[in-house]
């Protein structure tokens, strides 16, 4: 498909990685198979010794998911991905890759609770230690970093509070220190936001909310910008020195541009083996096929519940960047001006059994832990998704514990928001 | 591996191997805005299997020093100096695109040093447009993605230098950008578009050139299309030919049909 400008974005989320094969199945095949036959004993070798390149064993790579990769990176403008079992694991993937004990992340606080819990705990356990920053405290960022600092870590959009990070500055302050910004862009997709566009070198996706988009399927996605110069930066060993687990390989030498993919499917999928099923991917696909239209119906649902919520006498506080009362208002106009997403939080004004009865009497919005399905979502994040934080660490997060959490899905505007009038009619009712 | 040729280091990529004097050499050479990783698959490849690699930076670029050669003609002599750095007599010589016609030179000044010649998208004239020549000057990023838009076939590559996952659109012109950025003293673009754009004698060294040459055409490149290399064909004695099916960036766009081509051309004589 030879042409004159980069293709568009509906057209790589069609056709990206994808052309129809011997079979001429036009659809992209599933390839459940675990591995695949060697042409011969040397053509094993090469495989195994990146002399040629190939599938091998579909823990390591498999088409079906090399199609995802390939489509996301292109959606994204990054040079290759890696498709893996979550987002939680394509986090771990990206951090195991670059540091081992005695490193440091300087990270957001304004996390989706379970990435908070893997640096704040988890990773504290094998000797990895973060410093958490407020997204928008600037000098934080810089007075945070330490001599063994190799990650700077945020979301573009902080679940649930919106917070947007300002990627252009904090990458600035990253690269000056030498390390790279990983972003988490799942709730924005690159629908809404290409973070390499702005500074990231690093993009993460759970895959599971929008890119699917469906509630079907549980993956994740990391990709690489190409950007970084890890050599020059001279605090990656990892990819700038031999390895002894793979050959004494030298991944910066090998690839001038990709260090990190090489090592991260070599090393992290080989050794960790978070590897994504290729019909997982196959859903992902199909969500993806129609990112655009979905986004474009998301943000639009979104804009009608937001004005009728911050119009509701029994709201508080509605946490959508859309609102000039929202702290990255400004922010969000300029780095997110097609939207910062259809997942935010509202404070009900009332009691905790108040915020319980308005969830209870929701019907169309589903109440269950996930985000970025097609279907209108709800949940409580203080008691679920963000119930190891305390109180301290929920409202460095602009979490309280009568914070709602929605997500808005496709279905006419005009039904979700008879849902909430009625839900909030019932909080209401449970406050007399 | 690092040479010093006329007091630049060149850097060479060896494919994972240490040289071996025992072993016949082949010289892997980039085009514009490129450097070794280029030829990773293929360099890595025949390192494994019998051959000394040296996958080098042209002067200036990536990870070797100097000032970048302003003529094909230099760059040629760049070569030649590298075999004597490396106390290499003789080599196979691959080049791809302005690297073609490097290696091409190179093997037309020095016929006794080249054992083979690999031209791999190869045109000629080498010519660059007014406004592509002025826009790599002026606005190098924005020239990039031209280049980088004209030399693909294909929104599905097979899996390629980066293994399976690789987005090639992406990883070229990441690659073209990080080019670019290491040399902050010349323009490399503009230069070597210049100097595919005034390499005027192509025709000439193709008679001179005393080895078996091997020519790697892509049918749908559209930056040197394959047409454009019929007047050096016909110039070429008992030249070989293979066409594969892809763009301008045979490496990543066709890996194993080009390292087929490589194989089936270089072996024989080994």
């Amino acid at each position: 498909m030879p042409g004159y400008a980069d293709p568009g974005f509906d057209t790589l989320a069609l056709h990206a990685g994808a052309v129809p094969d011997a079979t001429g199945a036009r659809a992209v095949p599933i390839h459940l198979t675990t591995s695949f036959v060697f042409e011969s004993s040397d053509h094993a070798a090469s495989l195994f010794n990146l002399e040629r390149a190939g599938h091998v064993y579909s823990r390591i790579s498999n088409p079906t998911n090399a199609v995802l990769e390939q489509r996301v990176s292109a959606l994204e403008g990054g040079i290759g991905a890696i498709s893996v079992a979550s987002g939680q694991a394509a986090l771990h993937l990206s951090i195991a890759t670059l540091m081992g004990a005695g490193g440091h992340i300087v990270a957001s606080t304004a996390l989706y609770g379970g990435s908070q819990n893997l640096l704040h705990y988890t990773l504290r356990r094998f000797g990895i230690e973060t410093t958490f920053v407020k997204p928008g405290d600037i000098d934080g960022w810089r007075a945070a970093v330490q001599p063994n600092t190799r990650l700077f870590f945020g979301e573009t959009a902080g679940n649930p509070g919106l917070d947007v990070l300002d990627t252009p500055t904090v990458s600035a302050i990253a690269h000056e220190a030498g390390v790279p910004l990983l972003v988490d862009s799942t709730l924005t997709s690159p629908w809404l936001v290409k973070p390499f566009t702005q500074g990231a070198d690093l993009v993460y996706h759970s895959a599971t909310k929008f890119l699917s988009g469906h509630g079907t399927v549980i993956g994740g996605i990391v990709v690489d910008g190409g950007s970084f110069d890890w050599e020059r930066s001279g605090k990656f060993p990892e990819l700038s020195q031999p390895y002894a687990g793979f050959h004494n390989m030298v991944f910066t030498e090998e690839s001038t541009v990709g260090a990190f993919l090489l090592r991260a499917r070599r090393e992290g999928l080989r050794d960790f083996g978070a590897c994504l099923s290729p019909h997982s991917a196959w859903l992902i696909l199909q969500g993806i096929e129609t990112l655009s239209l979905r986004m474009e119906r998301h943000m639009h649902n979104t804009g009608r519940v937001v004005a009728f919520l911050a119009s509701h006498p029994l709201v508080g506080r509605v946490g959508h960047p859309i609102l000039e009362s929202h702290p990255s208002h400004a922010l969000a106009q300029k780095l997110l001006p097609r939207g910062a997403g259809s997942v935010f939080s509202f404070d009900i004004k009332g009691s905790r059994e108040q915020g319980k009865a308005f969830v209870e009497a929701l019907q169309v919005f589903s109440h269950l832990a996930n985000v970025g399905d097609c279907r209108s979502l709800v949940i409580h994040p203080a008691s679920t998704t963000h119930f190891r934080m305390d109180d301290d660490a929920l409202a460095k997060g602009g979490i309280t514990q009568g914070t709602i959490r929605l997500s808005i899905g496709l279905e006419d505007a005009d039904d979700l928001i008879d849902d909430l009038k009625r839900a909030l009619k019932a909080a209401e009712k449970a406050g007399q | 591996m690092d040479y010093t040729v006329n007091d630049a280091r060149l850097y060479c990529y060896t494919g994972g191997k240490a040289f071996d004097p025992a072993k016949p050499t082949v010289v892997m050479v980039h085009g514009v805005l490129n450097d070794h990783s280029v030829w990773i698959l293929q360099s890595r490849y025949l390192a494994h299997h019998g051959w000394n690699v040296l996958a080098v930076d042209l002067p200036g670029h990536g990870r070797s020093t100097g000032a970048p050669a302003a003529t094909v003609e230099a760059a040629a002599d760049a070569l030649i100096g590298l075999l004597d750095a490396a106390g290499v007599a003789r080599a196979a010589f691959v080049g791809h695109s302005f690297g073609s016609l490097v290696a091409l030179e190179a093997a037309a000044r020095a016929p006794q040093r080249v054992s083979q010649l690999v031209l791999v998208g190869i045109a000629y004239p080498m010519k660059v447009s007014p406004a592509l020549l002025e826009a790599s000057r002026s606005d190098p990023l924005k020239a990039l993605k031209m280049v980088n838009d004209f030399s693909r076939s294909t929104l599905a590559p097979p899996p390629s230098a980066m293994g399976p996952g690789t987005w090639v659109y992406g990883a070229s012109f990441a690659l073209g950008r990080r080019i670019l950025a290491s040399n902050a003293e010349h323009n490399l673009f503009y230069t070597g578009f210049k100097a595919c754009d005034g390499y005027t004698h192509g025709e000439e060294a193709m008679a001179q050139v005393r080895c078996p040459t091997l020519f790697v055409l892509g049918s749908v490149d559209q930056m040197t299309h394959p047409k454009a290399a019929r007047s050096l064909i016909n110039k070429a004695s008992g030249a070989r030919v293979v066409m594969l099916p892809g763009g301008h960036h045979q490496m990543n766009e066709t890996p194993e049909p080009m390292l087929k081509a490589l194989t089936e051309f270089l072996d024989p004589a080994r």
